[in-house]
This record gives C-alpha cells, structure tokens and sequence, in this order.
C-alpha cells in the first residue's frame, strides 16, 4: 500500500487546480490512500475545496497564524513532522511546490523526483531533463520515503463530488523567524489563467512595445484566451513576469497555443510541448516554430492580427 | 559581511542541441561544448556586484564535479571571483549530497551569503538551494529578480507564478537567482590573464565530511515524442478555415 500526502497549494482563499492534478498522480500510484494537508492562517474553506477531490482518503489542516503567507522555511519543518506516516509526499511543480518540496526532501534526508511526468511503479517515475529534450526513466531508492513534484501539464485534474472527512492536526514544531514575508505584485487580470486556460495567445519579441503588445490582448479577448510570452518579450517590458512560457516560465499544456512573433527556442518550446493544437504566425518561414506547429501562417504579424481578430470577433 | 560563495555547476552549453544516446543510457556528453550554467553566471554577477558596493569582502566560486570543471571556475575567476575550489568528485553526485558540500563550505568559510542558480540546465532538479537552506536551517529565497542588501538582512523580489513576491531574510542567507536578476559581465583577456594567478584549490569530498547520499538511480533515457510539422496556410480566411476544421474556434 502507498500511503501519500499531498500539499494543498493555495492563494489564502481557495484551492489553486494544481492540488487536483497531484491527486491524478498521486491515483496513479498502486493501492495508493490519499490525503491531503492544508496549511494556512484559516483552512476551513480551502479544506472544504480538496475534500470534493475524487479518491482523496481525508483532509488534513495545519492553521496557525505564521502559516498565513506561503514560506518554505515555516511550512516545511511542519509538513516533515507530519511525514513519517506516509511512503509519499507530494506537491506541485509550480514556483510554490519547488520552493517548498526540496525543502521538505532535505529535512527527511533524501533527494526529490522533480516534474513527475508519468507513474512506472510505486518507485519509479518519469520526468523531463535539458528542458525536456530527454525524457528519464528514475528510480527513487526501496525503503526511503518518496518525495516529488508533480508536473502539472502532464495531468488532468482530479474530478469533484467526494466529501472527505476534515482533521484538525497541531504540530508543537518551532518555526524560525528569519523569513519575513513582505508583499505580492500581482498584475490583476480578467483574463483567463494562463496555467489553466484552455486557449492561449502569446506574442514574442517582435511585438516590439508595450502598446503594440495590446495586439495580443485584443486576439486573446476575441478567443476568451489567456495571454502568454516568450522571454524576450518579458525581458524587454511588452508584458509582466509571469506571462512568461518555456522552461524558465510557465509549462503549459491549451487545446489551442497561438505563437505570434516568436521564433521558437528550445527553451521556450519546452512550455509548449502537451499542447493540443500549435498555430504559429511569423514572417520568416524558416522559423524553428513552424516545425513543431501544427498550423502554420507565414506573415506580418501587425498585418494578419488586426484581420483575425475581426474574424473571430 | 564577509564572504559570498557561489556554485558554478559545468553543464552542456544551453545552445547546443541535445542528442540523446542510441543506447538509451544517457545524453551525449562526448565532444559536446561544455558552460557555466547560465543561471549561475547571474548568480556570479550578482555577488561580485554586491562586493564592488562594498557589501562582501570575497567572492569565493565553487563547482563539484570532474576536474575538467577546472575550465568553468577559471572563467569565474576571470569574470572577477578572488578565488575558486573544485571538490572532486567522479561521475554523478545527488543534489542532497551537493546540498551537503555548500553547507560545509559556507560554514568553513563563515559565508555570509550563498547564491546559486534558480536550476541547472541539464538535471533541471532546482533543488540544491532550498535543501542547503534546510540543511544550514538559514533562510531561503528563490527564484531571485532583486536583491537589495541592508546590513544583517536581504530584502529579495521573487519571480512566482502570481507574480513578483518580495521576502525579507536575515543573513547568512542562501539565494537561488532568476534570468532577469542582471546581465553578467563579459570576461575581458586580460582577466583572463589575472585568473591564472588566482588561486584554484582542489578539495576531495571525503575531507568535507559529506557522505554521498542514497541517490534517484536513472534507469534509461529517451528522446520525447517528437511533434510533427504540419500544414501551411496562405492567408487569415485559410486559418480560420483550418482552426473550424478541428472545432477550435
Ligand atoms: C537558460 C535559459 C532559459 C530560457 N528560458 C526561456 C523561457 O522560459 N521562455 C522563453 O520564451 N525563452 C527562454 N529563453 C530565451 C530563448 O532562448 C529565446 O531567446 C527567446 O525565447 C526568444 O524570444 P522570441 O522568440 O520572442 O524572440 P526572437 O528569437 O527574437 O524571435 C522573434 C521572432 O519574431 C519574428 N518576427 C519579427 N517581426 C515580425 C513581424 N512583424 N511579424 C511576424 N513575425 C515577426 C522573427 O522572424 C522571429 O522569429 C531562455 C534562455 C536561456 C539561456
Ligand atoms: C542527465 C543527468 C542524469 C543524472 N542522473 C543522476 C542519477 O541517476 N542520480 C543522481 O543522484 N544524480 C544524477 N544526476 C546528477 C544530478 O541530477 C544533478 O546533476 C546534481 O545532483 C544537481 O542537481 P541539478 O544539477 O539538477 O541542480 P539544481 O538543483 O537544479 O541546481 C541549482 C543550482 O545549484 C548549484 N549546483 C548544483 N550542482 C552543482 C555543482 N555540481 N557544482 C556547483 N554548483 C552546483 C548551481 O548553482 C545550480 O544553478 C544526473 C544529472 C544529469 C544531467
């Protein structure tokens, strides 16, 4: 039997999807008992949230007041005293969960399974290396506890309908004041998000300004997309940080990804590689894009965007 | 403070397109153009910027590895480390164990602050910084775009998922920098030169006391499922024709 935890990830307020992703994974692994634990300040809503996921054995909260803010070096000692029940202990590979998991790894004594891809045995999993031109098969050692990422591209999330039971659990572990939180810049968006969007229009260098970066929006709005970029385009200040998609960014997995002036580097490839559908829209037809997209438009981009946000309007 | 370390890990250079063995025992290393790891080039840049501005006394650059890391810790000098030290280790060595070495390091040298890269490019693990946090039980903050030193404490600008999230740390303090931190400097030949004087010391790991761990063994590697070209359209109405043809739009 496997007995796995996972680690809720959220924003305060409500479970973020990528909890319900490392469920899929966690169902994955043979006769595996689920449960997930919620630090945070108040869990009670978030708590709520995870105990809908399908296959998810109980709920587990941890509430105390330094919990409020998501600080690996406060959250982890916590979830490592809880862990000496489980054979696996779980998280996102979002910038939350490979902040926070290596922590936890480190204080069980062992080396963490990063992005895990797919399930080969209680043990042994596969994940992506050199930005996911190698694909390998690991196995984490017989006997250790398993602790790992979860790339969340490579899942569906978990479905609802389940009514978990909820525990409250208090841990007497001292926490270290020598991480203050201070604050989050959040670039507030009614776009769709684009981890979870299931279209995503992204724009590259060749936007060439903040404003003529707008372009993108408008498409993005006419699609009820998310908005991605690549890392020049970040880089040169068209958009925010965290538009960025690729190996240093987000990995991302849309039915639809609409590349629009961007030429396709590996590293900006490795975002892209699970998605359903790629259209690329550059004016150099020896763009490495076109080779791996499946719809191509050779073209100025400020020529062909304005004409397609009209058609799909 | 006194003393920055900072890990320069020798990786395939990020240009390079990366061929995976026929065998399936691993990625082709041979004759292939080796680097720093990008990310630890910006850590370097980093803690010889804070020195220059009086914030540090020495920037000690440290790599684990074959001796052929020798090359990388000698550009890191030329872009300005005072000096280096190679712990020699044959073949592959676990984060955790890595973890282990800067620990010692840093607490052999009284560092006030560690920077390593956010990942190196070839394991793409990102878990060497927050484990030596955990093991030196000193403060963490990754995924660096700011860092701004106060006296005893960092205040740092994370680059998350939600967007930019600023910490502030108490030192001794153990960094993991992001592309966006600064651009590092280009090495100029007469530092290259100078670099040959710098001292380059060779430490064997069993003298740092740490024991390699019990590792994630590979057990074969292989190349992705590739995606496939597929058509051309001419113009916006065949794209749109194309995207209703597969029910996307
Ligand atoms: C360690 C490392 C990590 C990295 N991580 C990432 C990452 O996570 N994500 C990422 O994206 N990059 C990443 N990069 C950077 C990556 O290597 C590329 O530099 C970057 O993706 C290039 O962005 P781009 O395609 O927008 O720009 P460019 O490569 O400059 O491409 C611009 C494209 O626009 C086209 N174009 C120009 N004008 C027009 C026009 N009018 N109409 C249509 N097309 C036009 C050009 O033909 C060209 O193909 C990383 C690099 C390193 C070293
Ligand atoms: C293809 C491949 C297969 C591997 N297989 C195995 C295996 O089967 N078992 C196993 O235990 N290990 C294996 N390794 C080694 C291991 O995964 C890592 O190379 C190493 O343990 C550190 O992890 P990382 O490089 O991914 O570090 P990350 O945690 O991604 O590195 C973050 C930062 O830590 C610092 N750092 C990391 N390593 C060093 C270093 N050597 N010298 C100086 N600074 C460093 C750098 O600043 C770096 O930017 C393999 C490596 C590769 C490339």
């Amino acid at each position: 039997m496997a007995r796995i935890l996972i680690v809720a990830e959220h924003d305060g307020s409500d479970l973020n999807s990528s909890t319900a992703k490392c469920v899929t994974c966690a169902a994955a692994i043979d006769g595996s008992e689920i449960d997930i634990v919620v630090l945070a300040a108040d869990a009670s809503v978030i708590a709520a949230q995870a105990a809908e996921l399908a296959s998810v054995n109980r709920v587990l909260t941890i509430e105390r007041e330094e919990n409020d803010k998501p600080l690996a070096a406060v959250l982890a000692p916590q979830i490592a005293s809880i862990a000496g029940d489980y054979s696996h202990v779980l998280g996102a590979s979002s910038t939350f969960g490979k902040d926070l998991m290596p922590h936890v790894a480190a204080l069980l004594g062992v080396n963490q399974v990063s992005d895990i891809m797919t399930v080969e045995g209680n043990h042994t999993f596969k994940r992506p290396v050199y930005a996911g031109n190698a694909i390998v098969t690991v196995e984490a050692p017989e006997g250790s506890i398993v602790v790992g990422t979860v790339r969340i591209a490579s899942w569906q999330a978990a479905a609802t309908g389940n009514a978990a039971p909820v525990e409250s659990v208090t841990t007497a572990t001292e926490l270290p004041s020598h991480t203050r939180y201070v604050g989050l810049e959040s670039a507030v968006s009614d776009r769709p998000d684009l981890q979870t969007a299931a279209r995503v229009v992204a724009g590259g260098r060749a936007l060439g300004s903040e404003e003529q970066f707008g372009l993108i929006y408008k498409l993005a709005d006419a699609l009820g997309a998310g908005v991605g970029a690549s890392r020049a385009a970040v880089d040169a200040g068209y958009c925010p940080n965290d538009m960025q998609v690729g190996q240093t960014g987000k990995i991302i997995a849309p039915d639809l990804y609409i590349a629009i002036g961007i030429s396709g580097a590996i590293q900006h490839l490795t975002g892209i590689k699970d998605a359903g559908t790629i259209v690329a829209i550059n004016k150099d037809a020896e763009a490495p894009i076109f080779e791996v997209a499946d719809i191509g438009l050779v073209g100025d981009l400020f020529q062909v965007l304005p004409e397609l946000t009209e058609a799909l309007s | 403070m006194d003393k920055i370390i900072v890990g320069l890990k020798r990786v395939v250079d990020y240009n390079v397109r990366i061929q995976v063995k026929s065998d399936g025992s691993g990625v082709e290393t041979d004759g292939v153009k080796m680097s720093i790891n990008p990310f630890d080039e910006i850590a370097l840049e980093e803690a010889l910027r804070i020195r220059e501005s009086g914030g540090a006394s020495e920037v000690i650059a440290v790599s684990i590895g074959k001796s052929e890391a020798q090359q990388q810790l000698r550009t890191g000098l030329a872009m300005g480390a005072d000096r280096a030290i190679l712990v020699a280790v044959d073949g592959e060595i676990d984060p955790l164990s890595i973890a282990g070495v800067f620990k010692a390091l840093a607490e052999k040298e009284n560092a006030g602050l560690v920077i390593l890269g956010k990942q190196a490019i070839d394991g793409d693990n990102s878990q060497v910084p927050q484990m030596l946090a955990a093991l030196w039980g000193r403060p963490q903050a990754t995924f660096a775009s700011g860092v701004t030193i106060n006296g005893d404490t960092a205040r740092v600008v994370r680059e998350v998922d939600a967007g930019l999230e600023t910490v502030e740390v108490d030192l001794p303090a153990v960094l993991s920098v992001d592309l966006r931190l600064n651009e590092p400097r280009y090495v100029k030949l007469p530092d290259i030169m100078k670099a040959k004087k710098k001292p380059l010391d060779e430490v064997p790991l069993a003298d740092l006391g740490v024991e390699a761990g019990p590792p994630i063994r590979e057990l074969s590697c292989a190349a992705p499922a590739g995606r496939q070209r597929g058509v051309t359209v001419d113009d916006v109405a065949g794209l749109v024709a194309a995207l209703k043809d597969k029910g996307l739009v």
